[in-house]
């Protein structure tokens, strides 16, 4: 019998590599993939109980990791929730958002340029620490940004102001403010309670008013009068006018091809002559009949080639914190629509980063600035691993143009519409935006884009106010834009 | 018969001083995990850990103590890996517990029973080297065991003690004790088989044609195949027990194969197989929702009946990748059952392939030694029951830990020595003592008859006894 017993031994052999060729291949092999596995809870949970890297503004933490003694070992704390939250994010047992996601890697500690302090944790047996993310927020800017906001008007039917605020560094592109309401406070949601975060995020993703929403960078809107000055600029660069010519007026202005009431386009009651008014008053004024036939005279190709160099069209310019809303302006428009364009309505669309590199544009000499928000990434240790250099867009316009728009703007706050931006001492350079919604019930939405000190920018900001408790009428003119703007230029240039 | 001794090499040494030394290794497995659980999860060496390691070393000595009185030609190796897997397994389930007080809907208190089914264990592994003197004597039992093993499979379906625990009809509940009459009956199949085969093993290695280079059996000696198959379906079938039926079915192949020494059977039985398999899975639902989530087990992860259990235990193993998370440091209590079928898990999880490849080829020893002891042993019945008891230890090693790591499609069996639970630690620790009592009887010398000799002189009227040992 021991022909089949040897027979049967190379068979129980087989077996047990066949086990073992198994396992190796199941733990070493596939496991890379089963760890990335959305459903693997234990991936999660390793990288929820670690002691994450702290997010920075001026070296003060925003999000950090702190000893916690229940069931994880760190909790995620905000310090400064509701102010900072929509640049943050959250950080749950369920997802991220904001820098939490981006900057995922580093915070967690898996990111390559850890490497080293990955090595030494190793090496020591310690449980690594995540790397720090210091942001380009400038404390006072966002203090102000905030403060400001809150101090809007509540829209009396959902009880939320929808605003948002946010401010460049036109020189480096450096995001000196975002801020955005209604917020949440991502403590709640980084609780390791999990009952109260899913209730708490199911409540948050209900509601119509979209907190989570970062409106700075997710939502476009209609720019309205703002877009007048990329419409300014295309026109000054076409070589056909300055900042002292006269340019096209009127009271009303009738689209070509277009008859009645819908194709007409009026200018509210504000001045801007009969036949031909000097630029500088069509743009203190805020004439739509002006702008609407300088579109029509450049043509819409102008428009949306000098729209695509401030970053139209792109889906993609904010590598620090996403998703980023694609600013639109409508593809090849017929004349009407470049007309209607050319006032920031029809189908163009910008978000309030957008609109804050316009401005940051032109007071750069026209040289757009790439706009980032991580500064640096920095080890446990605080010392500095990996710096942002600040890094070039796009020149949109020329050094010459970019005087002549400010030219533009600094007579629109000093003598127009953009007057309650004007800071005593400084001189600003601004313009305000009314935008029709295009939707029955919905009001207009209220812009106001600027930057100062004129001759020197140090900072360019964009308001969008979406909904709050203002009247019609009172949108308008830049009444509550203009002091929310002014308090973050005042902030950064005090 | 001495010559002949001498001719055929040499003489076994007792190696009794080998297994001492290789069972203060295992009981240093045994005890420096429970050590390394505590420091582990709670973070201090146990504060019991004297008194476990006591313990678990008295056990391990007696158990040595006596292999060294009654069966001292031994393996050596069997007692140390044996008592090794145990005393790993307490450590795991140990660990388990400790995350399971935490949990109302866990079981509590696992660590104690387990030991004091182990001591249970090491018991009968006791009396049955004590009372079995000669593993022969087993052949008496042929037929009494194999109606016992039926009595003990059916009785999960008699009404009142039956139980069924997790979708399998396999245990029996009597008073407060439940269980697994499968884990006994395959030892005692395993000497029903034996003792059966030597007894009919020429009329079923003779008989027959040929047919294609196979020498195929003849119709009539097909019946006992043709039964085993039909109780293997019927457990399958009734029971819902895919493992136990895989595996008494490929242990009966296995050792007819043995017996007649023909491949045809194989080639039978393994027709048989495949068509009981298929019509199986084409009528039984249970069946094909073992496949289905063995093909894909990420489609059915969070249906029910489902594959989360499998691809929670896939994901520990893959978590715990070559070195593991130490133990303490992953999350094996989110697999269900981690302390009995997947066990295999939470050692992948916390000590990595490492550690699962050092358990596989602990298993790959047993077996190892079993058919070496099968080998070299004299006796017909001896050589098919120690093959009978590896290749049933094999298969379910192979059944169960193929299953958790997706190798097959996942059936419930309990991994040998590791798993919590009573029938099972019991059944080894016999299967454990057949063993050793197989390879004493092997490696034991040749009783040397050319004394006779000597003592003519001394009384030459003597009547002359022949001796008429069998030859070997």
């Amino acid at each position: 019998m021991n022909k089949p017993i040897r027979t049967i031994s190379i068979f129980c052999l087989l077996l047990f590599v066949a086990l073992m060729i198994n396992a190796t291949w199941l733990q070493y092999w596939k496991a890379d993939s089963y760890d990335k596995d959305g459903r693997n809870r234990r991936v999660i949970e390793a990288a929820y109980s670690r002691e994450r890297g702290a997010i920075l503004v001026a070296g003060k933490p925003v999000a950090e990791s702190e000893p916690s003694d229940d069931q994880y070992d760190f909790l995620r704390t905000y310090p400064e929730p509701f102010k900072y939250s929509h640049v943050t994010g959250y950080f749950s047992f369920y997802d991220q958002t904001g820098i939490e996601r981006s900057q995922n890697d580093v915070l967690s500690g898996d990111d390559d340029v850890l490497f080293v302090n990955k090595l030494v944790d190793l090496l020591s047996n310690k449980s690594g620490k995540g790397g720090n993310v210091q942001l380009t927020l400038d404390r006072d800017a966002q203090d102000a940004a905030y403060a400001a906001l809150g101090e809007l008007p509540v829209d009396p039917e959902s009880g939320v102001v929808q605003a948002s605020v946010v401010a460049i560094e036109p020189s480096t592109g450096r995001i000196l403010a975002m801020a955005s309401l209604p917020t949440f406070d991502p403590n709640k949601l980084a609780s390791h309670d999990f009952n109260s975060v899913k209730t708490d995020y199911d409540r948050l993703q209900a509601d119509p008013n979209e907190p989570l929403l970062n409106r700075a960078i997710q939502t476009t809107l209609p720019p309205g009068s703002t877009f007048k000055l990329v419409t300014a600029a295309a026109a000054i660069e076409s070589g056909k006018y300055d900042a002292d010519s006269e340019v096209p007026g009127g009271t009303t202005y009738q689209l070509p091809q277009t008859s009645g009431s819908s194709g007409e386009i009026d200018n509210e009651g504000r001045s801007c002559g009969t036949d031909k008014i000097p630029f500088s008053q069509a743009m203190e004024n805020s004439c739509n009949t002006t702008f609407a036939q300088l579109g029509v005279e450049l043509g819409g190709g102008a428009l949306q080639d000098m729209a695509e160099k401030f970053g139209f069209n792109d889906d993609h310019y904010l590598d620090d914190i996403g998703p980023q809303a694609t600013s639109k302006f409508p593809q090849d428009p017929t004349d009407p629509e470049a007309g209607q364009s050319a006032i920031g309505q029809f189908e163009v669309r910008a978000s309030p980063l957008q609109m804050a590199m316009v401005a940051a544009g032109i007071a750069n000499q026209g040289m757009v600035m790439k706009p980032y928000i991580v500064d640096s990434i920095q080890s446990p240790e605080l010392e500095t691993l990996r710096q942002t250099e600040p890094e070039e867009y796009n020149q949109a316009i020329s050094a010459e143009t970019a005087d002549q728009v400010t030219q533009l703007m600094v007579d629109t706050v000093n003598n127009g519409t953009a007057s309650p931006g004007a800071i005593a001492g400084i001189q600003v350079a601004g313009k305000t935006g009314t935008a029709q919604s295009g939707l029955p019930d919905v009001p207009p939405y209220a812009w106001f884009v600027s930057f100062a000190p004129a001759q020197d920018p140090e900072v360019a900001v964009a308001v969008v106010i979406q909904k709050a408790g203002i009247e019609r009428g009172e949108i308008a003119g830049g009444t509550y834009g203009g002091p929310i703007a002014k308090a973050v230029m005042e902030a950064v240039i005090k | 018969m001495a010559q002949a001794g001498f001719v055929m090499g040499f003489v076994h040494r007792r190696r009794r001083g080998a297994e001492l030394f290789l069972l203060v290794l295992a009981l240093a497995v045994g005890i420096g995990a429970y050590a390394a659980v505590g420091v582990g999860v709670e973070g201090e060496v146990p504060p019991d850990i004297v008194g476990y390691g006591a313990g678990l070393t008295a056990l391990a000595i007696a158990a040595h103590v006596v292999v060294r009185i009654v069966a001292p030609y031994a393996d050596p190796v069997l007692l140390p890996v044996v008592t090794a897997l145990n005393g790993l397994g307490l450590a795991v389930i140990h660990r388990l517990d400790l995350v399971y007080a935490d949990n109302p809907l866990k079981p509590h208190g696992l660590p104690h029973k387990q030991l004091t089914w182990m001591t249970l264990g090491v018991v009968l592994f006791v009396v049955t080297l004590v009372l079995l003197r000669d593993h022969r004597v087993l052949t008496r039992f042929t037929y009494t065991s194999g109606l016992a093993a039926i009595v003990l499979l059916l009785l999960p379906l008699v009404p009142g003690i039956g139980d069924t625990i997790n979708g399998a009809k396999i245990w029996i509940s009597v008073g407060p004790f439940s269980f697994q009459p499968g884990e006994v009956a395959k030892v005692l199949l395993v000497v029903a088989f034996a003792g059966y085969l030597v007894l009919h093993r020429d009329a079923l290695a003779l008989a027959g044609r040929r047919v294609a280079g196979l020498d195929l059996p003849r119709g009539r000696d097909l019946g006992p195949i043709l039964v085993m198959w039909l109780v293997s379906l019927g457990i399958l079938v009734f029971q819902r027990d895919l493992g136990s039926s895989l595996l008494f079915f490929g242990l009966f192949l296995v050792m007819l194969y043995v017996a007649t020494e023909r491949p045809g059977w194989l080639v039978v039985g393994g027709l048989l197989f495949l068509g009981g398999a298929a019509v199986s899975y084409q009528f039984l639902t249970h069946v094909q929702n073992r496949v289905n989530i063995w093909l894909d087990p990420m489609k059915y992860f969070d249906q029910t009946p489902g594959s989360g259990q499998l691809v929670e235990s896939l994901f520990g193993m893959a978590w715990g990748g070559l070195i593991g998370r130490g133990f303490g440091g992953g999350s094996p209590e989110r697999v269900p059952f981690a302390e009995s079928d997947f066990i295999i898990g939470a050692i992948g999880e916390e000590l990595g392939l490492t550690g699962v490849i050092a358990v596989i080829l602990c298993y790959g020893l047993i077996v190892e030694r079993a058919l070496r002891a099968a080998l070299i042993c004299r006796d017909g019945f001896g050589k098919l029951m120690a093959t009978g008891l590896a290749a049933v230890f094999a298969l379910q090693v192979f059944v169960v830990i193929g299953g958790v790591t997706r190798l097959i499609p996942l059936t419930g069996l309990t991994t040998p020595f590791l798993s919590y639970g009573g029938s099972s630690l019991i059944a080894n620790w016999v299967i454990a003592a057949l063993l050793l009592r197989i390879s004493d009887q092997a490696r034991r010398p040749v009783p040397d008859l050319s004394s006779s000799e000597d003592d003519d002189h001394a009384d030459e009227q003597a009547t002359q006894i022949v001796k008429l040992g069998s030859a070997p």
